[in-house]
């Protein structure tokens, strides 16, 4: 009862502070528009933001550990992400910045143009891809070594019960958990590549060989598209695993889930493909390649894919997202990658027991959940990419 | 015949032919692939009197037809057959007094739990979504709406479980407001089994928002280029009231569209969310029977969830219908 009594007092505060400040701009400004026709609602939002705004420095610098030496958590959490979104937003104003001097005057050109949060996606994609291929050079130790202590605690220092060889301690078997988080890159990111380029292979070609022949081979494959798409894909995959793991497992389950994944999603792509392919199919390039007496596999290859790639570009962000979240969800739910494989679904549900820990031990804590923000953080990177890139082709302003 | 319940009926007929033909895909996946499923799933230490059992009791004797009628019939009845969780496939083979249990045993009050979960989100997700949406509409271009830009972008791009464990983090663990554990019994009152409800609803809500949010806004700006809107503007009337009164009511038709496609999305963030916070609901009896390979469950599991998403995709087209005069009066 008392909490909705503090909010109700906080909003009649708020209210009160935004007609005060309403009135202050009003005549400080001698009645400027911005000022006179400013409903009490906004000034009511000014006034909350800056509140809430101002709340967060002061909560910011709160002491992280009391007087007894115990931690506080909330503070120390919030101090953590703060910094992220700081650094980040830094790191991809600096990164902006170098584009802009750096390159060809295309280059130049492109980043003077790009939003930060776009410049933010770009940055993180290529810090990702990085740590994808140098994986085993960077790994301080194998994805798949057990070593004598497990359930080190992460922090590196031997006084709290870590070790300095594993910063971010080991898991409950004794594996490096860096490790683990740098091979994941390679393993989590290249499996959902693989997949997403199987995915665009099938239902590219098959979607432009029913835009081409058309008949009852576009009516055959258009029906199937449609049945399968009936079908919730993370449900039609968790059948279609169920019925492999009968047959195959460990690495094996991994390839058949890859398969299975490239096929449900190739329909989305069929539809897209056969619907781009349509319009191009119909112009009289293509009529002239027809009656040159050109082939199936030329028309297709050489005429149709070349003038198809950008909104095939632009669908390929999306669905690898969307493929990246499929393979982390079922390798969370155990059905995914297998291991030995690191794998970065798979380490959040194992360490997930960590998070109970937080008030505590917020440096443990925070394990599963950067394994789990490692895959958002690089699915928010390709969508503010994607969002940029379709917000420029499209020239959509407002 | 009124053209609309004309339309609205070859909807339902069209919708009723997709999920027959979806049924057979379903039976299709488990049962046409190549070898003996009851070897396989009994692994090479299977005694030829296990394997006829389980042959016996799947009906693998028959031919496909034959036995697809049957579970057809069966699942029109309500009858799912027998799950394999709680049968020893031993007592077959001996006497057989085993208790079994059945599909439909298992399911229905998971089913209850899972629409409860649903339902409470879809109470949550809609008026915020709707209200974020034409707030970001009235103030586009603004600090706010970028905020509210990037920040239904991260979390629409954001796996559940992501954002399940930061909600368990900051509102159970550090601020033990809530459960993070949603461990819900049958004779539970509405207000605890609601308490308990409330942290994956809350995690469900931040995954749908997002996108119902962003159409809200979309379809709203889209409107705001038309005469009749700029006439509104011009006769003087408040900018919040050329919203909600003129502009969003020609904006409905592609917002309950997105509603009902995004309800029927729930239908898949279920499965995660169920896991995570150990909910006893549907989508975590599914994934238990997947990773177990009882079959019947996860045949009757997968036609239920292809059977709502066919109905709320259904529900969409003909409210999308509805909500239009230019469909509801074709030419």
């Amino acid at each position: 009862m008392s909490t909705v009594l503090w909010i109700l007092g906080a909003i009649v505060v708020l209210l009160a502070g935004g007609w005060v400040m309403r009135l202050a701009g009003q005549t400080l400004t001698g009645n400027k528009p911005f000022f006179r026709d400013m409903p009490l609602a906004v000034a009511f939002g000014y006034v909350l933001g800056a509140a809430l705004l101002l709340f967060g420095i002061w909560y910011y610098f709160q002491p992280a550990v009391t007087a007894d030496g115990v931690p506080v958590a909330s503070v120390q959490f919030f101090r953590w992400a703060v910094q992220g979104v700081l650094i980040g937003a830094a790191a991809a104003f600096v990164f902006r910045l170098i584009g802009r001097t750096v390159g060809t005057a295309g280059s130049r050109k492109m980043f003077r143009q790009m939003p930060l949060t776009a410049a933010f996606g770009v940055l993180v994609i290529l810090i990702y891809a990085l740590l994808a291929i140098f994986a085993p050079a960077l790994a301080p130790h194998g994805q798949e070594e057990v070593f004598g202590q497990a359930n080190i605690v992460p922090g590196g220092n031997p006084a709290l019960g870590g070790n300095p060889d594993f910063p971010l301690g080991t898991d409950q078997i004794g594996r490096d958990i860096l490790s683990r988080l740098i091979y994941g890159a390679q393993n989590t990111v290249g499996i959902a590549f693989a997949t997403t380029v199987l995915a665009f292979v099938l239902g590219g070609t098959f979607g432009f060989l029913a835009a081409t022949l058309r008949g009852w081979m576009d009516q055959v494959l258009s029906r199937m598209v449609d049945v399968l798409m009936a079908i919730p894909s993370l449900i039609f995959s968790l059948l279609l695993i169920t019925v492999a793991s009968a047959w195959v497992s460990g690495f094996g389950l991994t390839v058949a889930m890859v398969v299975i994944i490239a096929v449900i999603d190739s329909t989305r792509v069929f539809r897209l493909a056969r619907a781009v392919g349509m319009n191009i199919v119909v112009m009289d390039y293509i009529e002239a390649a027809k009656l040159r007496g050109e082939g199936l596999p030329y028309l297709i290859f050489r005429e149709i894919l070349p003038n198809a790639t950008a909104p095939l570009l632009a669908e390929f962000g999306l669905r690898f997202c969307f493929v990246f979240l499929t393979i982390s969800a079922l390798s969370f739910l155990g059905l995914g990658i297998q291991p030995p494989l690191a794998d970065w679904g798979t380490m959040v549900k194992d360490l997930s027991a960590f998070i109970n820990y937080a008030s505590f031990a917020p440096l443990a804590a925070s394990v599963p959940l950067l394994a789990a923000g490692a895959i958002a953080l690089l699915t928010v990177a390709v969508n503010f990419v994607v969002d940029w890139m379709l917000n420029r082709s499209s020239g959509l302003k407002d | 015949m009124n053209p609309v319940i004309k339309i609205i009926l070859q909807r339902l007929a069209l919708g009723l032919l997709t999920l027959f033909i979806v049924s057979i895909v379903i039976f299709a996946a488990v049962n046409m692939l190549p070898g003996d499923f009851a070897e396989a799933i009994l692994g090479q230490g299977a005694t030829p009197e296990a394997v006829a059992a389980i042959r016996r009791d799947l009906g693998l004797d028959q031919d496909p037809v034959t036995r697809y009628l049957q579970w057809l019939a069966g699942a029109l009845q309500g009858d799912l057959g027998n799950s394999f969780a709680q049968a020893n496939f031993a007592s077959f083979v001996g006497d057989d007094s085993g208790v079994r249990t059945t599909v439909a045993q298992q399911i229905a009050p998971r089913f209850a739990n899972t629409m409860f979960l649903a339902g409470v989100t879809a109470a949550i997700a809609v008026p915020f979504a709707v209200t974020l949406g034409v707030l970001a509409a009235l103030y586009r271009n603004s600090v706010f709406d970028k905020v509210a830009n990037i920040s239904t972008l991260t979390s629409i791009s954001s796996p559940e479980f992501f954002l399940a464990y930061v909600l368990i983090l900051f509102l159970a663990v550090l601020n033990p407001l809530l459960p993070s554990l949603s461990n819900i019994y049958a004779d539970m009152g509405f207000g605890e089994r609601l308490q308990k409800t409330l942290l994956p609803a809350l995690t469900l809500t931040l995954v749908v928002t997002a996108h119902m949010m962003r159409m809200t806004r979309a379809a709203i700006i889209n409107l705001l280029a038309s005469p009749y809107i700029e006439m509104a503007r011009l006769k003087g009337i408040k900018p919040m009231r050329v919203i909600v009164h003129h502009a969003l009511p020609n904006a409905l038709a592609p917002i309950i569209n997105v509603i009902a496609l995004n309800l029927a999305y729930l239908i898949t963030g279920v499965v995660v969310v169920e896991v995570v916070f150990v909910y006893p609901g549907i989508g975590q009896l599914f994934v238990d029977s997947v990773k177990i390979r009882d079959i019947p469950v996860v045949q009757a599991c997968c036609l239920i969830f292809a059977a709502a998403y066919i109905l709320l995709n259904l529900t969409a087209d003909i409210l999308s219908i509805l909500s239009n005069p230019r469909l509801r009066h074709p030419k």
